[in-house]
Protein backbone atom coordinates (compact mmCIF):
# COMPACT_ATOMS: atom_id res chain seq x y z
CA UNK A 1 0.00 0.00 0.00
CA UNK A 2 2.57 2.85 0.91
CA UNK A 3 4.81 1.19 -2.13
CA UNK A 4 2.10 1.95 -4.58
CA UNK A 5 1.47 5.40 -3.12
CA UNK A 6 5.17 6.22 -3.18
CA UNK A 7 4.99 5.16 -6.83
CA UNK A 8 6.04 7.46 -8.88
CA UNK A 9 2.73 6.50 -11.16
CA UNK A 10 0.61 7.47 -8.74
CA UNK A 11 2.17 10.91 -7.92
CA UNK A 12 1.77 11.64 -11.27
CA UNK A 13 -2.16 10.96 -11.07
CA UNK A 14 -2.22 13.05 -7.78
CA UNK A 15 -0.43 16.19 -9.64
CA UNK A 16 -3.21 15.82 -12.74
CA UNK A 17 -5.81 15.19 -10.46
CA UNK A 18 -4.37 18.31 -8.76
CA UNK A 19 -3.65 20.97 -12.00
CA UNK A 20 -7.43 19.12 -13.46
CA UNK A 21 -8.84 20.12 -10.25
CA UNK A 22 -7.99 23.58 -9.85
CA UNK A 23 -8.47 24.58 -13.25
CA UNK A 24 -11.70 23.56 -13.54
CA UNK A 25 -12.28 25.80 -9.96
CA UNK A 26 -10.50 28.91 -11.61
CA UNK A 27 -12.36 28.44 -14.78
CA UNK A 28 -15.58 28.08 -13.26
CA UNK A 29 -15.25 31.15 -10.89
CA UNK A 30 -13.74 33.03 -14.03
CA UNK A 31 -16.95 31.85 -16.16
CA UNK A 32 -19.11 33.93 -14.01
CA UNK A 33 -16.56 37.12 -14.58
CA UNK A 34 -16.67 36.20 -18.30
CA UNK A 35 -20.84 36.00 -18.75
CA UNK A 36 -21.36 39.16 -17.02
CA UNK A 37 -18.93 40.88 -18.96
CA UNK A 38 -20.27 39.51 -22.51
CA UNK A 39 -23.96 40.38 -21.29
CA UNK A 40 -23.23 43.97 -20.04
CA UNK A 41 -21.14 44.69 -23.13
CA UNK A 42 -24.21 43.20 -25.42
CA UNK A 43 -26.05 45.69 -23.50
CA UNK A 44 -23.93 48.50 -24.05
CA UNK A 45 -23.32 48.62 -20.44
CA UNK A 46 -19.72 48.26 -18.57
CA UNK A 47 -20.10 45.56 -16.24
CA UNK A 48 -17.90 44.38 -13.43
CA UNK A 49 -15.50 47.22 -13.50
CA UNK A 50 -14.99 48.17 -9.86
CA UNK A 51 -12.84 45.36 -8.59
CA UNK A 52 -9.51 44.95 -9.67
CA UNK A 53 -8.55 45.68 -13.36
CA UNK A 54 -11.37 45.04 -15.32
CA UNK A 55 -13.36 43.64 -12.47
CA UNK A 56 -11.04 40.75 -12.40
CA UNK A 57 -10.95 40.22 -9.02
CA UNK A 58 -15.06 39.82 -8.93
CA UNK A 59 -15.49 36.32 -8.50
CA UNK A 60 -13.12 36.34 -5.33
CA UNK A 61 -15.12 39.13 -4.02
CA UNK A 62 -18.60 37.44 -4.77
CA UNK A 63 -17.07 34.03 -3.61
CA UNK A 64 -16.14 35.90 -0.04
CA UNK A 65 -19.37 37.71 0.05
CA UNK A 66 -21.12 33.85 -0.56
CA UNK A 67 -19.10 32.65 2.45
CA UNK A 68 -20.15 35.58 5.05
CA UNK A 69 -23.95 35.67 3.58
CA UNK A 70 -26.38 34.47 6.32
CA UNK A 71 -27.18 30.21 5.87
CA UNK A 72 -30.73 30.44 5.51
CA UNK A 73 -33.33 26.90 6.19
CA UNK A 74 -36.83 27.40 6.33
CA UNK A 75 -38.37 26.23 8.57
CA UNK A 76 -40.99 23.99 6.73
CA UNK A 77 -37.99 22.42 4.58
CA UNK A 78 -37.05 18.58 4.74
CA UNK A 79 -33.66 20.09 6.61
CA UNK A 80 -31.12 17.32 5.69
CA UNK A 81 -32.61 17.08 1.53
CA UNK A 82 -32.34 20.92 1.76
CA UNK A 83 -28.93 20.98 2.60
CA UNK A 84 -27.89 18.10 0.82
CA UNK A 85 -29.37 19.15 -2.61
CA UNK A 86 -26.30 21.49 -3.37
CA UNK A 87 -23.92 18.79 -3.27
CA UNK A 88 -25.70 16.14 -4.73
CA UNK A 89 -25.71 18.85 -7.46
CA UNK A 90 -21.84 19.45 -7.57
CA UNK A 91 -20.35 16.38 -7.17
CA UNK A 92 -21.50 14.19 -10.13
CA UNK A 93 -20.68 18.19 -12.30
CA UNK A 94 -17.28 18.16 -11.63
CA UNK A 95 -17.28 14.27 -11.51
CA UNK A 96 -17.16 14.14 -15.21
CA UNK A 97 -14.24 16.39 -15.34
CA UNK A 98 -12.29 12.91 -14.22
CA UNK A 99 -12.43 11.82 -17.76
CA UNK A 100 -12.20 14.45 -20.20
CA UNK A 101 -9.31 14.67 -21.94
CA UNK A 102 -7.55 17.82 -22.03
CA UNK A 103 -4.80 16.73 -24.24
CA UNK A 104 -2.72 13.88 -24.98
CA UNK A 105 -1.38 13.18 -21.85
CA UNK A 106 -3.27 15.58 -19.89
CA UNK A 107 -6.36 13.18 -18.47
CA UNK A 108 -6.83 11.53 -15.27
CA UNK A 109 -8.34 7.85 -16.21
CA UNK A 110 -8.92 7.64 -20.09
CA UNK A 111 -12.35 4.68 -19.18
CA UNK A 112 -13.03 2.38 -22.30
CA UNK A 113 -16.51 3.51 -21.36
CA UNK A 114 -15.98 7.12 -20.80
CA UNK A 115 -18.73 8.62 -22.92
CA UNK A 116 -21.30 5.95 -21.40
CA UNK A 117 -19.64 7.26 -18.16
CA UNK A 118 -20.39 10.88 -18.62
CA UNK A 119 -23.49 10.30 -19.70
CA UNK A 120 -24.70 8.30 -16.66
CA UNK A 121 -22.76 10.93 -14.00
CA UNK A 122 -24.29 14.01 -15.52
CA UNK A 123 -27.83 12.62 -15.80
CA UNK A 124 -27.55 12.37 -11.74
CA UNK A 125 -27.17 16.27 -11.87
CA UNK A 126 -31.32 16.15 -12.52
CA UNK A 127 -31.65 14.85 -8.52
CA UNK A 128 -29.83 17.77 -7.11
CA UNK A 129 -32.53 20.09 -8.61
CA UNK A 130 -35.19 17.69 -8.03
CA UNK A 131 -33.96 17.36 -3.86
CA UNK A 132 -33.41 21.28 -3.70
CA UNK A 133 -37.02 22.46 -5.33
CA UNK A 134 -38.77 19.79 -3.55
CA UNK A 135 -37.28 19.81 0.10
CA UNK A 136 -37.69 23.54 -0.17
CA UNK A 137 -41.33 22.96 0.66
CA UNK A 138 -42.10 26.58 -1.05
CA UNK A 139 -44.00 27.00 -4.23
CA UNK A 140 -41.52 28.16 -6.89
CA UNK A 141 -39.01 25.98 -6.31
CA UNK A 142 -41.01 23.14 -6.53
CA UNK A 143 -42.72 24.15 -9.49
CA UNK A 144 -39.18 24.84 -11.19
CA UNK A 145 -38.35 21.89 -10.12
CA UNK A 146 -40.91 19.75 -11.75
CA UNK A 147 -40.31 22.04 -14.79
CA UNK A 148 -36.53 21.48 -15.35
CA UNK A 149 -36.82 17.41 -14.42
CA UNK A 150 -39.55 17.21 -17.09
CA UNK A 151 -37.42 19.30 -19.26
CA UNK A 152 -34.13 17.37 -18.72
CA UNK A 153 -35.21 14.27 -19.15
CA UNK A 154 -36.44 14.83 -22.48
CA UNK A 155 -33.93 16.56 -24.26
CA UNK A 156 -31.08 13.74 -22.55
CA UNK A 157 -32.67 11.38 -24.80
CA UNK A 158 -31.95 13.43 -28.20
CA UNK A 159 -28.61 14.55 -26.46
CA UNK A 160 -27.53 10.67 -26.00
CA UNK A 161 -29.25 9.48 -29.77
CA UNK A 162 -27.11 12.21 -31.62
CA UNK A 163 -24.13 11.20 -30.29
CA UNK A 164 -24.39 7.21 -31.63
CA UNK A 165 -24.02 8.80 -34.95
CA UNK A 166 -20.50 9.80 -33.90
CA UNK A 167 -20.25 6.33 -32.35
CA UNK A 168 -20.74 4.38 -35.46
CA UNK A 169 -18.29 6.29 -37.30
CA UNK A 170 -15.60 6.13 -34.12
CA UNK A 171 -16.88 2.50 -32.81
CA UNK A 172 -15.25 3.81 -29.26
CA UNK A 173 -16.70 4.90 -25.91
CA UNK A 174 -13.26 5.72 -24.77
CA UNK A 175 -13.33 9.46 -25.11
CA UNK A 176 -9.63 9.38 -25.88
CA UNK A 177 -9.90 7.12 -28.61
CA UNK A 178 -12.99 9.65 -30.36
CA UNK A 179 -10.15 11.94 -30.33
CA UNK A 180 -7.61 10.11 -31.96
CA UNK A 181 -9.90 8.35 -34.38
CA UNK A 182 -10.60 12.25 -36.07
CA UNK A 183 -6.76 13.51 -36.11
CA UNK A 184 -7.04 12.12 -40.02
CA UNK A 185 -7.85 14.71 -42.49
CA UNK A 186 -10.53 14.37 -45.68
CA UNK A 187 -9.41 15.38 -49.44
CA UNK A 188 -5.83 16.38 -48.03
CA UNK A 189 -6.73 19.50 -45.90
CA UNK A 190 -9.68 19.27 -44.14
CA UNK A 191 -9.41 17.87 -40.57
CA UNK A 192 -11.73 14.91 -40.45
CA UNK A 193 -13.53 15.95 -37.63
CA UNK A 194 -17.08 15.01 -36.74
CA UNK A 195 -18.56 18.12 -37.21
CA UNK A 196 -17.96 17.80 -41.18
CA UNK A 197 -19.27 13.77 -41.21
CA UNK A 198 -22.11 14.42 -38.69
CA UNK A 199 -23.85 17.85 -38.99
CA UNK A 200 -27.16 17.17 -37.96
CA UNK A 201 -25.97 15.32 -35.11
CA UNK A 202 -23.95 18.13 -33.89
CA UNK A 203 -27.32 20.67 -34.84
CA UNK A 204 -29.14 18.53 -32.52
CA UNK A 205 -26.40 17.88 -30.04
CA UNK A 206 -25.49 21.29 -29.60
CA UNK A 207 -29.40 22.37 -29.04
CA UNK A 208 -30.16 19.80 -26.68
CA UNK A 209 -26.95 20.51 -24.34
CA UNK A 210 -28.24 23.87 -24.36
CA UNK A 211 -31.44 22.88 -23.03
CA UNK A 212 -29.69 20.10 -20.82
CA UNK A 213 -27.74 22.78 -19.08
CA UNK A 214 -30.73 24.55 -18.46
CA UNK A 215 -29.65 27.90 -20.02
CA UNK A 216 -31.33 30.21 -21.93
CA UNK A 217 -33.42 30.01 -24.17
CA UNK A 218 -34.77 26.48 -21.96
CA UNK A 219 -33.84 28.18 -18.43
CA UNK A 220 -37.39 26.99 -17.02
CA UNK A 221 -35.57 25.70 -14.35
CA UNK A 222 -34.84 29.21 -13.08
CA UNK A 223 -37.13 31.55 -15.81
CA UNK A 224 -36.50 34.70 -13.25
CA UNK A 225 -39.95 36.73 -14.52
CA UNK A 226 -42.46 33.68 -13.80
CA UNK A 227 -40.35 31.75 -10.90
CA UNK A 228 -38.35 34.05 -8.91
CA UNK A 229 -35.53 32.06 -9.46
CA UNK A 230 -36.68 28.87 -9.78
CA UNK A 231 -35.44 25.55 -7.64
CA UNK A 232 -33.01 27.24 -5.86
CA UNK A 233 -35.75 30.41 -4.59
CA UNK A 234 -34.95 29.06 -0.90
CA UNK A 235 -31.34 29.18 -1.03
CA UNK A 236 -28.56 31.48 -0.08
CA UNK A 237 -24.86 31.27 0.73
CA UNK A 238 -22.44 28.78 -0.26
CA UNK A 239 -25.45 26.36 -0.96
CA UNK A 240 -26.45 28.98 -3.78
CA UNK A 241 -22.96 29.28 -5.21
CA UNK A 242 -22.65 25.69 -5.36
CA UNK A 243 -25.39 25.33 -7.41
CA UNK A 244 -24.42 28.18 -9.35
CA UNK A 245 -20.82 26.05 -9.67
CA UNK A 246 -22.62 22.97 -10.99
CA UNK A 247 -24.78 24.58 -13.11
CA UNK A 248 -21.18 26.42 -15.12
CA UNK A 249 -19.76 22.96 -14.66
CA UNK A 250 -22.32 21.29 -16.84
CA UNK A 251 -21.62 23.66 -19.23
CA UNK A 252 -18.16 23.48 -19.44
CA UNK A 253 -18.64 19.67 -19.30
CA UNK A 254 -20.68 19.38 -22.34
CA UNK A 255 -19.10 22.11 -24.46
CA UNK A 256 -16.13 19.67 -23.76
CA UNK A 257 -17.92 17.03 -24.64
CA UNK A 258 -18.99 18.01 -27.95
CA UNK A 259 -15.11 19.80 -28.36
CA UNK A 260 -14.19 16.07 -28.27
CA UNK A 261 -16.59 14.61 -30.51
CA UNK A 262 -17.41 17.07 -33.11
CA UNK A 263 -14.23 19.48 -33.28
CA UNK A 264 -11.85 16.89 -32.88
CA UNK A 265 -10.88 17.35 -29.52
CA UNK A 266 -7.14 18.42 -28.48
CA UNK A 267 -6.03 18.52 -32.62
CA UNK A 268 -4.83 21.77 -34.03
CA UNK A 269 -1.83 23.25 -35.87
CA UNK A 270 1.80 22.14 -33.94
CA UNK A 271 4.29 24.42 -34.16
CA UNK A 272 7.15 25.82 -32.39
CA UNK A 273 9.72 24.37 -29.84
CA UNK A 274 9.33 20.82 -28.11
CA UNK A 275 7.81 22.39 -24.85
CA UNK A 276 5.45 24.60 -26.65
CA UNK A 277 4.35 21.47 -28.55
CA UNK A 278 3.43 19.42 -25.38
CA UNK A 279 1.44 22.64 -24.18
CA UNK A 280 -0.75 23.47 -27.58
CA UNK A 281 -2.60 20.40 -27.55
CA UNK A 282 -4.54 21.69 -24.14
CA UNK A 283 -4.38 25.26 -25.80
CA UNK A 284 -6.57 24.18 -28.56
CA UNK A 285 -8.44 22.58 -26.76
CA UNK A 286 -9.13 24.86 -23.95
CA UNK A 287 -9.87 27.33 -26.63
CA UNK A 288 -12.58 25.16 -28.67
CA UNK A 289 -14.72 25.11 -25.85
CA UNK A 290 -14.10 28.56 -24.77
CA UNK A 291 -15.92 28.99 -28.43
CA UNK A 292 -19.12 27.07 -26.89
CA UNK A 293 -19.12 28.79 -23.71
CA UNK A 294 -18.92 31.91 -25.69
CA UNK A 295 -21.69 31.04 -27.87
CA UNK A 296 -23.88 30.09 -24.44
CA UNK A 297 -23.18 33.35 -22.93
CA UNK A 298 -24.25 35.24 -26.38
CA UNK A 299 -27.46 32.84 -26.59
CA UNK A 300 -27.96 34.00 -23.07
CA UNK A 301 -27.92 37.64 -24.09
CA UNK A 302 -29.67 37.28 -27.54
CA UNK A 303 -32.46 35.09 -27.32
CA UNK A 304 -35.97 35.05 -25.60
CA UNK A 305 -36.79 32.46 -23.60
CA UNK A 306 -39.45 30.02 -25.72
CA UNK A 307 -42.95 28.65 -23.81
CA UNK A 308 -42.88 25.70 -21.31
CA UNK A 309 -45.21 23.56 -24.63
CA UNK A 310 -42.81 24.74 -27.54
CA UNK A 311 -39.80 23.51 -25.35
CA UNK A 312 -41.84 19.67 -25.17
CA UNK A 313 -42.58 20.26 -28.61
CA UNK A 314 -39.75 20.90 -30.02
CA UNK A 315 -37.52 17.76 -28.14
CA UNK A 316 -40.52 15.46 -29.36
CA UNK A 317 -41.28 16.13 -31.97
CA UNK A 318 -38.46 17.46 -33.77
CA UNK A 319 -35.11 16.58 -32.34
CA UNK A 320 -36.02 12.90 -31.55
CA UNK A 321 -37.17 11.99 -35.04
CA UNK A 322 -34.30 14.35 -36.45
CA UNK A 323 -31.73 12.00 -34.56
CA UNK A 324 -32.91 8.65 -35.04
CA UNK A 325 -33.23 9.61 -38.63
CA UNK A 326 -29.80 10.35 -38.32
CA UNK A 327 -28.74 7.64 -36.87
CA UNK A 328 -30.30 5.26 -39.77
CA UNK A 329 -28.89 7.36 -42.19
CA UNK A 330 -25.41 7.14 -40.96
CA UNK A 331 -25.55 3.50 -40.50
CA UNK A 332 -26.62 2.57 -43.85
CA UNK A 333 -23.44 4.88 -45.50
CA UNK A 334 -21.25 3.34 -43.16
CA UNK A 335 -22.43 -0.45 -43.72
CA UNK A 336 -22.36 0.27 -47.50
CA UNK A 337 -18.78 1.80 -46.93
CA UNK A 338 -18.01 -0.94 -44.96
CA UNK A 339 -19.08 -4.25 -47.49
CA UNK B 1 -9.27 -2.47 -14.88
CA UNK B 2 -9.91 -1.36 -11.46
CA UNK B 3 -7.35 1.06 -10.99
CA UNK B 4 -8.94 2.81 -14.25
CA UNK B 5 -11.50 3.77 -11.40
CA UNK B 6 -9.49 4.36 -8.92
CA UNK B 7 -8.97 7.98 -9.76
CA UNK B 8 -12.53 8.56 -9.97
CA UNK B 9 -12.79 7.99 -6.65
CA UNK B 10 -10.41 10.14 -5.79
CA UNK B 11 -11.87 12.94 -7.59
CA UNK B 12 -15.43 12.04 -5.66
CA UNK B 13 -13.70 12.06 -2.38
CA UNK B 14 -12.40 15.70 -3.49
CA UNK B 15 -15.54 16.92 -5.35
CA UNK B 16 -17.63 15.47 -2.03
CA UNK B 17 -14.74 17.37 0.19
CA UNK B 18 -15.14 20.70 -1.63
CA UNK B 19 -18.58 20.49 -1.11
CA UNK B 20 -18.92 19.45 2.99
CA UNK B 21 -16.19 21.93 3.55
CA UNK B 22 -18.28 24.43 1.81
CA UNK B 23 -21.07 23.42 3.62
CA UNK B 24 -19.43 23.89 6.99
CA UNK B 25 -17.60 26.80 6.32
CA UNK B 26 -21.22 28.62 5.29
CA UNK B 27 -22.50 27.55 8.78
CA UNK B 28 -19.52 28.56 10.01
CA UNK B 29 -19.00 31.57 9.33
CA UNK B 30 -22.55 32.98 8.06
CA UNK B 31 -24.44 35.43 10.12
CA UNK B 32 -27.45 34.17 12.18
CA UNK B 33 -30.24 36.82 12.34
CA UNK B 34 -33.32 34.23 12.18
CA UNK B 35 -37.01 35.57 12.05
CA UNK B 36 -40.26 33.71 11.78
CA UNK B 37 -41.28 35.71 8.55
CA UNK B 38 -37.21 35.37 6.69
CA UNK B 39 -37.86 31.26 7.75
CA UNK B 40 -40.82 30.83 6.05
CA UNK B 41 -41.72 29.70 2.53
CA UNK B 42 -41.20 32.47 0.05
CA UNK B 43 -44.01 33.96 -2.05
CA UNK B 44 -42.85 37.77 -3.08
CA UNK B 45 -43.32 39.19 -0.03
CA UNK B 46 -46.98 37.79 0.02
CA UNK B 47 -48.51 35.74 3.40
CA UNK B 48 -48.28 31.83 2.25
CA UNK B 49 -51.08 31.01 1.07
CA UNK B 50 -51.63 27.07 1.43
CA UNK B 51 -49.11 24.23 0.67
CA UNK B 52 -46.52 23.49 -1.89
CA UNK B 53 -47.04 19.80 -1.45
CA UNK B 54 -49.65 19.55 -3.76
CA UNK B 55 -50.40 16.81 -6.27
CA UNK B 56 -48.88 17.73 -9.50
CA UNK B 57 -49.77 17.67 -13.73
CA UNK B 58 -49.96 13.89 -14.45
CA UNK B 59 -48.05 15.14 -17.85
CA UNK B 60 -44.82 14.99 -15.85
CA UNK B 61 -45.38 11.33 -14.93
CA UNK B 62 -46.48 10.86 -18.61
CA UNK B 63 -43.13 11.99 -19.83
CA UNK B 64 -40.67 10.25 -17.48
CA UNK B 65 -42.57 7.09 -18.45
CA UNK B 66 -41.82 7.72 -22.10
CA UNK B 67 -38.36 8.54 -21.60
CA UNK B 68 -37.55 5.31 -19.94
CA UNK B 69 -38.92 3.86 -23.11
CA UNK B 70 -37.00 5.63 -25.32
CA UNK B 71 -33.99 5.75 -22.81
CA UNK B 72 -34.05 2.15 -23.34
CA UNK B 73 -34.16 2.42 -27.16
CA UNK B 74 -30.65 4.50 -26.34
CA UNK B 75 -28.80 1.78 -24.03
CA UNK B 76 -29.54 -0.62 -26.80
CA UNK B 77 -27.76 1.43 -29.68
CA UNK B 78 -25.03 2.39 -27.75
CA UNK B 79 -23.28 -1.25 -27.81
CA UNK B 80 -24.41 -2.03 -31.40
CA UNK B 81 -22.92 1.57 -32.55
CA UNK B 82 -19.65 0.54 -31.07
CA UNK B 83 -19.39 -3.00 -32.81
CA UNK B 84 -21.22 -1.70 -35.95
CA UNK B 85 -18.31 -2.55 -37.88
CA UNK B 86 -18.00 -5.69 -37.69
CA UNK B 87 -21.63 -6.19 -38.11
CA UNK B 88 -22.21 -4.53 -41.65
CA UNK B 89 -25.26 -4.82 -43.36
CA UNK B 90 -26.59 -7.53 -40.98
CA UNK B 91 -26.69 -5.12 -37.70
CA UNK B 92 -28.40 -2.50 -39.95
CA UNK B 93 -31.25 -4.41 -41.22
CA UNK B 94 -31.63 -5.59 -37.12
CA UNK B 95 -31.46 -2.57 -35.86
CA UNK B 96 -33.59 -1.15 -38.59
CA UNK B 97 -36.84 -3.85 -37.10
CA UNK B 98 -35.58 -2.33 -33.60
CA UNK B 99 -36.17 0.89 -35.01
CA UNK B 100 -39.41 0.35 -36.57
CA UNK B 101 -40.66 -1.31 -33.51
CA UNK B 102 -39.97 1.54 -31.55
CA UNK B 103 -40.82 4.16 -34.55
CA UNK B 104 -44.71 2.18 -34.67
CA UNK B 105 -44.59 3.35 -30.75
CA UNK B 106 -44.06 6.74 -31.01
CA UNK B 107 -46.48 7.23 -33.63
CA UNK B 108 -48.98 5.85 -31.20
CA UNK B 109 -47.86 8.17 -28.27
CA UNK B 110 -48.08 11.04 -30.70
CA UNK B 111 -51.41 9.68 -32.11
CA UNK B 112 -53.08 9.39 -29.09
CA UNK B 113 -51.73 12.87 -28.00
CA UNK B 114 -49.32 12.13 -25.58
CA UNK B 115 -46.83 14.98 -26.50
CA UNK B 116 -49.47 17.60 -26.66
CA UNK B 117 -48.21 19.10 -23.59
CA UNK B 118 -51.34 22.16 -23.65
CA UNK B 119 -54.02 19.80 -23.61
Amino acid sequence: MIEYLMDSEFLLLLLKIIVIFGGVMGALAYLTWLERKVIARVQMRPGPTRVGPFGLLQPIADGLKFLFKEDVIPTNANTFLYVAAPVVSLIPALLSFSVIPFGPSLQITDLGVGLLFIFAITSLGVYGIVLGGWSSNSKYPLMGAMRSSAQMISYELSLTLSVVGVLLIANTLSLAQIVVSQQRTLLGFIPRWNIFLQPVAFLVYVISAVAETNRLPFDFAESEQELVAGWHTEYSSLKFAMFMLAEYANMVTVSALATIMFLGGWAGPMFGPALLQTALPTVWFVLKVGVFIFFYVLMRATVPRLRYDQLMKFGWKFLLPLSLANIVLTSLIVAIAAS
Amino acid sequence: MLENWAPILIFFILAAGFGLVSLIMSYLFGVRKPDPRKLSPYECGVHPIGTARERCSVKFYLVAMLFLLFDIEAVFLFPWAVVYRELKLFGFFEMLLFILAILAGYIYVWKKGALEWER
